[in-house]
């Protein structure tokens, strides 16, 4: 170990834009005890430019190399690079290490402790350097084609024609040959590398070769130096030292002052990009450590935990969120609803006080039929249900979507409902193709509320016609290859040979409380039942769906000796 | 991609109709009297904000105190021939812009021609903020940054538009019981509102969201929840002079500023328009605006609410949540930060 004072530090600082920062950030630099060596796009206004040197000139350690003209993802970064670090290097010769930034980088601590940082294993080069083959780096395809196929545009500019020209080359299969023994390395552009492998890098005897290969190659500033360094370094700590991430679309994010806590319990030394406007990190940084701590390696995972997690959100979303700025289309929800729920279509016209029962068993909200054309039967029939949903039946048939997602969504614990072929029906497809939805299906219940109706029978078969092609077409969307929920059907007559076992099944996947299990609902009245089958049968409406072990068989038997 | 599938003859209409509503604003332009023109100030990148208004004097010291604090350089304001000394309050103010006219404000597109007009003449190239005296732009991280930080994120990612839902909010009780006085925050009273009552449908031919819901929805609309209120808006825009607004805020042409939302699972940035209409003041001005008969289909929003203000209305329910920040309204899911980390 050398100490401290054995590393000398050289800085390249390439600015495009918002230059005061960039020489608030050189003056950093330069206090600590750095050589900086400024490069300023050529396209910066002139005024501009002229107040950064007039504000910098009582600094003498600064340089200023050629201006070139940059594009983003174009070789000039790598040439504008190039220059500087020539020309620190002559200016310079005894430096050890050398650090490229931007004029938008703002370094976290102070120069003193990076430089302790770095004697800690001088020989070190810290820059990341991943191997393009193995690993998909970016966003947006455009891998290893980085470096198979020809840019000769600019993407920011020439959109249009920049993604006719990779199309028009991937229809040709065009490849490029790379110059001999080249492997391609990828990472982060922001590097720090020791003087030694800087200068092989720069004197590397097949650098022409090199340089006009990656001339046209995609976005060279992260592979230029990544891949060379590769071929010169002792040793590579594939880490960079400045905190920077990039979003799905491959742009840097933006730091603003709520970040500061954030970026100081990170430690890392160098942190981009900083939104011009945010004095306060400004200010703030860089801040020292404590006297007596020790020297703290950088720790981005918090910070980098926090970005991927607002990627998320924007490329993937809250799952059963629909709202003013997400608005899946159909099948592309990356979940449909935000919490399992379950729904009971016939139940409650087998035990009428099914409800009541079920919220003694189960730790969940058990709500009525809230798809009912009467009112939105919430539990404890409020006004007004949870999130404010109102109950009145014209409003939720607005969006009976948007009505379910927002309940499953506002609700604290499960969602179970009642369903049934008189409700609205609108739903059958969304619930069948969610996963979280568990749907328990006891068909031809229905028919058992008519028993008691004492509706003429003219009117009851009437309704049975209705209700039964609606349960049948429900029934052809349980049954088609697209269902995803948890779906049980049970025929009435199978239901009702063993009404506890189906109970007990349906609740296997539910909050129960076990020991609340032993009673049982009470059943309606069905004795009105295998008469009414018949006389339904007998006026042409053939009973599809109670199944067919009820004992139809044995009543029908007397009435024909009857009629003989 | 998608736009150049779409039925060319709804291209062309959306076109027609758009050149239409330029050339309209642009034919209202004599309608609007200068008052005070302090447009001169206006520096490049500045962020605008367009209102027009008709006798809220009470309202507008804490309406530009919120704004200027979020960063709002220099406020255009219409003032629809107001009686209550609003014109000579907002003329002294030395960041203020004023026009005068007393055109119909149903004949003038419900305002929209006035705005349209000053948004092509002042707001080209400046992200301009459209609001009404009552509503109050809450967007992520608005407690720590600035508008200037948003707008340039939205430059910096490429978009043009910036979705702003409407929050109705409302205070417990009777609303006329705590009366609102000047230079007060407005949320300090109407500080309710309700979390997931929201209905959503696509306009296919402008291609926004129409959200619908809320308090006025559940209280005044329950017989006929289509004519609710509108609660979508897009407020804050890139302008050039080739937009226009179609319908209030809630829409614009071309149709792709619309597209504020995303399609495929992920979610856009998005911000409230926090709605400070039921305060104490809101009594007087329906009754008033229900005599002149200005506002949308004949004023049936605002007989609905006079019929049931009149007998006490309180929009106040168990299940409202009282406003807390804007990391409330984002857990809720009424609006988001995208990646806007």
């Amino acid at each position: 170990m050398t100490g401290a004072a054995g590393i000398r530090l050289g800085v390249i600082l390439l600015c495009h834009a918002q230059l005061d920062v960039a020489a608030h950030m050189a003056r950093i630099w330069v206090g600590g005890g750095a050589k900086v060596v400024i490069h300023i796009d050529a396209k910066a206004p002139a005024k501009a430019v002229t107040a950064m040197k007039d504000s910098l000139k009582d600094l003498p350690d600064i340089a200023y190399s050629r201006r070139i003209s940059c594009d983003w993802g174009r070789f000039s970064l790598i040439q504008a690079t190039q220059d500087a670090a020539q020309l620190l290097l002559q200016k310079h010769p005894d430096l050890t290490h050398v650090y490229l930034a931007s004029g938008s980088c703002l370094p976290l601590r102070p120069v003193s402790e990076l430089r302790e940082y770095l004697a800690t294993d001088p020989e070190r080069d810290h820059i990341e350097s991943v191997s393009a083959n193995d690993v998909g780096w970016t966003v947006g395809g455009l891998n290893e084609e980085r470096f198979t196929l020809y840019y000769p545009l600019d993407w920011r500019r020439q959109r249009w024609l920049f993604d006719r020209l990779v199309e028009w080359q991937r229809w040709l299969k065009i490849k490029r040959r790379p110059p001999k023994g080249f492997v391609p390395y990828l990472g982060s552009q922001w590097w720090c590398l020791t003087t030694a492998t800087l200068r092989a890098i720069l004197g590397d005897p097949q650098r022409e070769e090199f340089d006009r290969y990656f001339r046209l190659t995609w976005i060279p500033d992260e592979s230029y130096f990544q891949t060379l360094a590769r071929r010169h370094a002792m040793r590579i700590e594939s880490h960079s030292l400045t905190l920077a991430k990039f979003d799905q679309d491959g742009k840097p994010y933006q730091l603003y002052d709520d970040h500061a806590r954030m970026l100081e319990e990170s430690h890392c030394f160098v942190a981009r990009k900083i939104w011009p406007g945010a004095r306060l990190l400004l200010e703030h940084f860089p801040v020292a450590r404590t006297e007596d701590s020790e020297l703290r390696p950088p720790q981005p995972q918090r910070f980098e935990r926090m970005i991927s997690r607002t990627v998320r959100r924007r490329t993937q979303g809250r799952p059963g969120l629909y709202m003013q700025s997400r608005y899946p289309r159909k099948d592309s929800e990356n979940g449909k609803t935000s919490a399992p729920y379950a729904v009971f279509q016939g139940f409650t016209d087998i035990f009428p006080g099914f409800e009541d029962w079920l919220a003694g068993v189960i730790d969940a909200d058990i709500h009525g039929h809230l798809f009912s054309p009467e009112m939105v039967e919430f539990a404890g029939r409020p006004r007004i249900g949870p999130g404010a949903i109102s109950s009145n039946p014209q409003i939720r048939d607005r969006d009976p979507q948007g009505f379910l997602t927002a309940l499953i969504r506002i609700s604290p614990r499960m969602q179970v409902f009642q369903t049934s072929p008189r409700d609205n029906q609108a739903l059958n497809w969304f619930m069948a193709t969610d996963p979280n939805a568990h749907i328990h299906v006891v068909t031809g219940a229905w028919m058992l509320p008519l028993l008691e109706s004492e509706m003429p029978f003219d009117d009851i078969r009437r309704v049975t016609a209705i209700l039964q092609r609606a349960e049948t077409d429900h029934l052809a969307v349980l049954n088609s290859v697209w269902v995803k929920a948890r779906v049980q059907v049970h025929e009435l007559s199978d239901f009702l040979a063993r009404p506890q076992g189906v109970i007990m099944q349906a609740l296997q996947q539910m909050p129960v409380a076990p020991s609340m299990l032993d009673s049982m609902p009470r059943m309606r009245n069905l004795d009105g039942l295998p008469e009414l089958l018949r006389r339904l049968r007998n006026s042409g409406l053939k009973p599809r769906l109670s199944g067919d072990g009820l004992p139809l068989v044995d009543t029908s038997l007397p009435e024909r000796t009857a009629a003989e | 991609m998608r736009i150049t599938r779409l039925p060319i003859s709804d291209r062309l209409s959306r076109r027609v109709e758009r050149q239409y509503l330029i050339a309209r604003a642009f034919n209202r332009r004599r309608a609007l009297k200068s008052v005070v023109n302090r447009t001169a100030q206006i520096r490049k990148g500045d962020v605008l904000a367009f209102v027009t208004m008709r006798n809220e004097r009470v309202r507008l010291p804490y309406f530009l105190e919120y704004y200027r604090n979020l960063g709002v350089k220099h406020f255009l304001f219409v003032n629809n021939n107001s009686q209550d000394g609003s014109g000579n309050y907002l003329a002294e103010q030395p960041d203020v812009s004023l026009w005068w006219t007393n055109a119909g404000y149903k004949r003038s597109r419900f305002g929209m021609d006035w705005i349209n007009r000053l948004l092509m003449k002042y707001g080209h190239g400046h992200w301009c903020l459209t609001v009404d005296p009552d509503e109050f732009l809450i967007y992520p991280h608005s407690d720590t940054r600035p508008l200037q930080a948003l707008t340039d994120w939205l430059d910096a990612s490429g978009r043009r538009s910036f979705p702003a839902m409407l929050l109705d909010m409302y205070p417990r009780g009777n609303i006329e019981d705590e009366i609102y006085r000047e230079g007060v925050d407005p949320f300090t009273i109407a500080r309710w509102f309700d979390p997931a009552n929201y209905t959503i449908t696509k306009n296919p031919y402008y291609g926004n969201l129409w959200i619908q819901g809320g308090p006025r929805t559940r209280n005044f609309f329950t017989s006929d929840p289509k004519s609710g209120p509108a609660l979508n808006k897009t407020p804050l825009v890139k302008w050039s002079w080739r937009y226009a607004y179609v319908s209030s805020t809630h829409m614009l042409l071309p149709r792709s500023l619309n597209q504020v939302y995303d399609e495929d699972g992920g979610e856009q940035a998005s911000g409230c328009l926090l709605h400070a209409k039921f305060l104490s003041t809101f009594a007087d001005k329906s009754a008033e605006e229900l005599d002149r008969r200005q506002h949308y289909a004949n004023s049936k929003e605002y007989k609905a609410y006079h019929a049931g203000l009149t007998s006490g209305t309180d929009l106040w329910c168990s299940e409202s949540r009282e406003f807390q920040d804007w990391r409330q309204l984002e857990d809720l899911g009424l609006m988001s930060r995208g990646n806007w980390a």
